[in-house]
């Protein structure tokens, strides 16, 4: 059974699509561009938090399966010259079987064992596209896709962008809130009662995995087109930190919360590098403050003040 | 053969050995007592027997099958429910969904548990289906924990400290509860320090101290034997 999405979420949704809609209208490029690289980093963070936030397992280790679907997507639109209806949907394939492979191992482990083990296999795929220079033009990165005519041009990619983000994250809303992200929320919370009424823990985890893997493949794979590049910082552990910090400064107990963490990051970002080069060390202060005043995140954050004024006790 | 066989098992957490031994049997039908003071094993064995502890020596088997070191949820989907003490319930999740979480279809020819079902025994979980488990009281947790159990249709029921915390008219109707489910043909083993819920449910009682089974004997024996309990069962 699904549990149906409240009134005032779907309302948020609905005025977020509309405005999302809008604003190639506005004629601003650079605010077309910066909403674009939100709408696939916030793709790529709530991708994250099925693994996290549904099924308690943190991956020091997803920049892999965005890398692998946008690689996929480069090599096979520029070098193959295929189109992008094949390119696409392979490239998202190619991530999910990477997933499926790597999830195997490392779910046999739980905890930091885990995440060490996710960070391995990302190190792994990025010394792969750093040597095979043949293929992905190592550390001078992967320039100049082949872009399809019909998403040659700003507004027409803003548009791809804003449907096969709104499609995933509707797909994944669904899939969060099915008996799957219940039965995954249970596993969270306790591994070992799961396990004795019958749930498959070990399966449920690597599935939640290559779930996870999957839609940050569409977010990478998109990425390749927008940037219309791929490089190997894009598999770097900093880039799985990155998006780890997004969903943990939105809250990865609440499904929106690392899309809203995406785009607060993203925009903190181009703000600091207009005033300064060390973007780094705002990064680990912006770390420091999530873990030790919002162990829940902005949502949770919001949620705290909402409640304080409403004078309730809170349900999230 | 007997439904469960719990054969010579030697368990331990780490370097701490917890049973040295462990053998007892329960036939379909029949509720089983362990009986003994904190800390001497009861828990663990249940622990050994659905596979969160497996043991070390010695073999558990279930219905003819040899399930010794089997992960939990294959033991689990084999027909043997747990219901821990503490009332572990999921507390994020709503009523209906950690009965929901648990279900399995039951075993042919035998009458399945489902939500109409297990409302009927339990009448209270009815009207808070879509509570959160973690505000439910401790009473309407221990009827949760027992019939998210029965969702998974189990043919035995390991129920570890039932009456432990509940107050007085709660555990009145949970002995009811009980026996009622005894009487749908569920065997049960069951882990108790309450003497007289056990006295008075009981096939067969068991008491244990430091890992082993000190005397085994019917409800009517250990009556008759205050000597017994008083060695083993008073603080």
């Amino acid at each position: 059974m699904t549990s149906p999405m409240s009134k005032p979420a779907m309302l948020g949704c609905l005025l977020v699509l509309i405005a999302l809609a809008v604003i190639p209208l506005l004629g601003d490029k650079h605010a077309m561009d910066v909403t674009v690289e939100i709408m696939i980093l916030a793709l790529f963070a709530l991708s994250l938090n099925v693994l996290i936030g549904y099924s308690g397992n943190v991956s020091f280790g997803h920049a892999a399966y965005f890398a692998i679907g946008g690689y996929t997507n480069a090599i096979l639109l520029t070098s193959y010259d295929l189109p992008i209806l094949v390119s696409m949907p392979v490239s998202v394939l190619f991530a999910m079987v990477a997933a499926m492979f790597v999830a195997w191992f490392c779910t046999r482990l739980t905890d930091i064992y885990f995440a060490m083990l996710t960070l391995a296999f990302a190190m792994l795929v990025w010394a792969v596209l750093f040597k095979w220079r043949g293929m992905t033009n190592g550390d001078d990165g992967f320039v100049g896709i082949t872009i399809p005519a019909f998403l040659d041009g700003r507004i027409p990619l803003y548009y791809f962008t804003l449907i096969v983000v709104a499609a995933s994250i509707a797909l994944l809303w669904l899939i969060c809130h099915s008996a799957f992200g219940k039965v995954l929320v249970a596993v969270r919370e306790n591994r070992t009662r799961a396990g004795f009424v019958g749930v498959d823990t070990r399966r449920m985890r690597w599935t939640a995995f290559v779930v996870a893997g999957t839609f940050a493949g569409i977010a990478g794979s998109l990425f390749a087109l927008f940037k219309s590049g791929m490089y190997v910082e894009n598999a770097f552990w900093t880039q799985s930190a990155q998006v780890l910090i997004m969903t943990l400064l939105g809250g990865m107990y609440s499904f929106f919360g690392p899309a809203i963490g995406a785009a607060v990051l993203h925009m903190l970002e181009i703000t600091t590098n207009r005033y300064t080069e060390y973007w780094p060390t705002v990064l680990g202060g912006i770390l420091l403050v999530i873990l030790l005043f919002l162990p829940d995140g902005l949502v949770g954050l919001a949620q705290k003040v909402k409640n304080k004024f409403s004078g309730s006790g809170g349900a999230r | 053969m007997a439904q469960l066989e719990v054969n010579d098992i030697h368990t331990a957490y780490g370097l701490s050995q917890v049973l040295f031994g462990v053998s007892l049997k329960v036939e379909a039908g029949q509720i089983i007592s362990m009986i003994g003071r904190n800390g001497v094993g009861k828990t663990t064995t249940m622990r050994s027997i659905i596979g969160l502890t497996p043991p070390r020596q010695g073999s558990v088997t279930f219905e003819g099958q040899d399930v010794t070191g089997w992960p939990a949820h294959k033991i689990a989907r084999l027909g043997i429910g747990f219901v821990p003490e503490e009332r572990r319930i999921f507390p994020e999740l709503s009523v209906w969904e950690n009965l929901d979480i648990a279900r399995r279809p039951a075993a042919a020819g035998s009458e399945e548990w489902n939500e109409e079902r297990v409302f009927s025994l339990f009448p209270d979980l009815r009207d808070i289906q879509q509570r959160a488990g973690g505000v439910l009281s401790g009473g309407q947790q221990q009827m949760l924990t027992i019939a998210r159990c029965l969702m998974g249709n189990p043919r035995l029921i390991l129920l570890d400290e039932p009456s432990e915390g509940l107050a007085p008219k709660v555990v009145e109707d949970l002995r009811e509860q009980v026996k009622m489910l005894k009487e749908t043909g569920i065997s049960i083993l069951m882990a108790e320090q309450n003497l007289s819920f056990v006295l008075y449910l009981s096939d067969q009682c068991h008491i244990m101290e430091k890992g082993e089974i000190k005397y085994s004997g019917t409800p009517a024996d250990l009556r008759a034997n205050q000597e017994i309990l008083d060695q083993y069962l008073t603080l």
